[in-house]
């Protein structure tokens, strides 16, 4: 056996062990922060709720009865009616697709656009560095709200378009964070190592850098969802996102508004789903970036 | 200090550059034709003419461009397609009140953040930290919309303590007005609040691990002379910082409380703006919104430096 294969060898021997004492340094963790775990147990839930809405939610959200207008909170419909007779909780539960589905794919769309911006600004330095940074500082100066309200003006509002505007507006976040990584990420040894046997730029950045920076960008992550899913239920809210009668959190808040003396119950729900779920994340994104990043925050 | 200066301010123009190309092709992107409506639903094809080469909407891109912005330069954003009003005018009745909340607001964030952010770091790990992080974790999740509602339901509806909206202007009646402001006010400082402790507490830790730190206890100092007259001084560098990036957040925020609260601000004239595609007014409101967060951000930077004499020789604060 030659020795570059009894290396490779003992590596994969080696391999299994160290994603064991991973696993292990994970559960670790996991018990100094029941917090964060909660956190992670209540996101799936949601996720599961948003899954499985068509069945938890067991009433169709949008069939209206005039017979049910705004009634309290009862065995029959949990949470209430609406203004409209309909079922508050089976509308909470579809509310969730819609915060998911905008949450994770306007951040989704924010790494698809930004991460690769910020590789070429860090990777390529020089004017192309220059000209991405000045658009990102300008890109900066629309407040995160402004711009979506701006770009859903442009593009007519709808839940895609909001996702659109959601992503767009966390997007220059990405390129910065990206380009800050690669700039330390670049000057390392095994950066300069793998340069020198002949890798190609391509091959650098995807094999060696991108795979170095994947977790701090996984933990920026984890705070944007929750910002991003509370932004779709301001833009709903103003109505310059979802539609009525489509259930989307901020919409039922939007109704909810005008209903406060007669049915406050209108207005507890869709909010304390939204505080529940961008909590949970929260919790749970700090238990990730304890584990992925150990530096003290 | 003079390159410092200057490089900053560079980059500031070029910022400022970009905006104001970003504002322009956004508008022109808007499906329609900006002559139809500035000529109004009820206008003949001859009006419609007439409008486009007042305004000069069949030149070339460029040449409309140079004419808004010297223009522009000059404060003049044009006029709103609703109320004729001059949109420079329009924004500077209504700027004053948002002002004003913005200027509680934070208020109210600082008086609550740096004490309990102060406290965390000095007691660390203790019940009192914990509080304080519970607190601020809640603050950054709760959406502040929701949280202007219940407030409305708890202290309007149920307690009847405050009224749920209506403006007064601090001029005719400032006790009024602080009747009807301390629930936005609030509303917006709890997300300030919240980003701002966790600063601190960040910030003072740092510092409270310091050599000057060390040495101010063994020269035999009281503990609450080191805290007060070194650390806190020194943590909260950086918190002023973190104020200047938070003012985009602050602004987002007002669109929101103003438009719950009925607080006809700016914010609430943005809204409006879009609803009733009053290009022109949403154009200016943009430009001016995204112009002042460079602005306010240079200041921060300029003054970090004069504080921060490091800063000067390492290059920008903010990488760059």
């Amino acid at each position: 056996m030659s020795p570059s294969a009894a290396a490779v060898t003992t590596a994969a021997l080696q391999a299994p062990s160290a994603e064991g004492s991973r696993l292990a340094r994970a559960w670790r963790q996991a018990r100094h922060r029941p917090a964060s775990v909660v956190g992670a147990i209540v996101v799936l839930l949601f996720v599961a709720a948003a899954i499985g809405a068509p069945w938890i939610a067991g009433v169709d959200p949008m069939q209206s009865d005039w017979k049910l207008v705004r009634k309290a909170p009862s065995l029959a419909h949990p949470f209430g009616t609406d203004d409209l007779g309909r079922d508050t909780f089976a509308r909470v539960v579809w509310g969730t697709r819609i915060s998911m589905q905008a949450g994770v794919l306007s951040i989704v769309l924010a790494i698809a656009v930004g991460v690769p911006l910020g590789l070429i600004a860090g990777f390529y330095r020089g004017a192309l560095d220059q000209a991405i940074m000045r658009l990102t500082d300008a890109w900066l100066a629309f407040p995160f709200l402004i711009l979506a309200i701006g770009l859903v003006t442009i593009m007519g509002p709808s839940l895609t378009n909001a996702t659109v505007a959601i992503g767009l507006g966390a997007t220059p976040t990405y390129i910065r964070l990206t380009r800050g990584l690669v700039l330390s990420t670049a000057a390392e040894d095994y950066v300069q190592g793998a340069r020198a046997l002949g890798a190609g730029d391509l091959r650098l950045m995807a094999r060696h850098v991108l795979p170095n920076i994947a977790s701090s960008l996984l933990v920026q992550a984890t705070i944007s969802i929750p910002i991003a899913i509370i932004a779709e239920a301001v833009l709903s809210f103003l109505g310059l996102g979802v539609q009525p009668p489509a259930p989307s959190w901020g919409t039922m808040l939007n109704s909810a508004q005008q209903f406060l003396e007669t049915a406050p119950w209108m207005a507890w729900w869709p909010g304390l789903a939204i505080f529940l779920l961008t909590l949970s994340f929260n919790l749970a994104g700090d238990g990730l970036r304890d584990l992925l990043d150990p530096r003290d925050y | 200090m003079f390159e410092f200066l200057v490089r900053r301010g560079a980059i500031s123009v070029v910022t400022l550059f970009v905006i104001s190309v970003v504002v322009f092709t956004g508008v022109r992107m808007i499906p329609g034709d900006p002559a139809r409506v500035l000529a109004g639903t009820d206008a003949d094809a001859a009006g419609i003419e007439a409008i486009r080469e007042k305004y000069g909407l069949g030149d070339p891109i460029p040449v409309q461009y140079l004419r808004w912005v010297s223009l522009a330069l000059r404060g003049d954003l044009g006029h709103s397609i609703r109320t004729r009003e001059a949109v420079v005018s329009t924004v500077g009745s209504k700027l004053p009140i948002t002002i004003e909340l913005a200027f509680l607001s934070l208020l109210i964030a600082v008086s609550i953040a740096i004490p309990a952010g102060v406290l965390a770091a000095v007691r660390r790990n203790t019940l009192w930290d914990m509080l304080a992080s519970g607190a601020s974790l809640g603050g950054v999740s709760i959406p502040n919309f929701w949280l202007g509602i219940m407030l409305i339901l708890f202290f309007s509806v149920q307690l009847g303590w405050l009224p749920a909206s209506g403006f007064v202007p601090i001029w005719e009646n400032p006790l009024d007005n602080l009747r009807r402001m301390v629930m936005p006010a609030f509303v917006l400082g709890t997300a300030l609040a919240a980003v701002l402790m966790r600063q601190t507490r960040n910030s003072m830790i740092e510092v409270l691990s310091a050599d000057y730190i060390r040495t101010a206890y063994s020269k035999g100092l009281a503990s609450r002379a080191v805290i007060f007259r070194h650390a806190i001084r020194n943590s909260l560098i950086p918190v002023v910082t973190i104020l200047g990036l938070q003012m985009g957040a602050l602004m987002s925020g007002a669109v929101v409380t103003e438009q719950i609260f009925v607080v006809p601000g700016f914010g609430r004239l943005i809204v409006e703006s879009v609803f009733t595609r009053d290009y022109p007014l949403v154009q200016g409101v943009v430009l001016i919104t995204a112009s002042s967060y460079v602005l306010i951000n240079l200041m921060v930077d300029v003054s970090y430096s004069l504080l921060n004499p490091r800063i000067r020789i390492g290059g920008a604060p903010r990488e760059s």
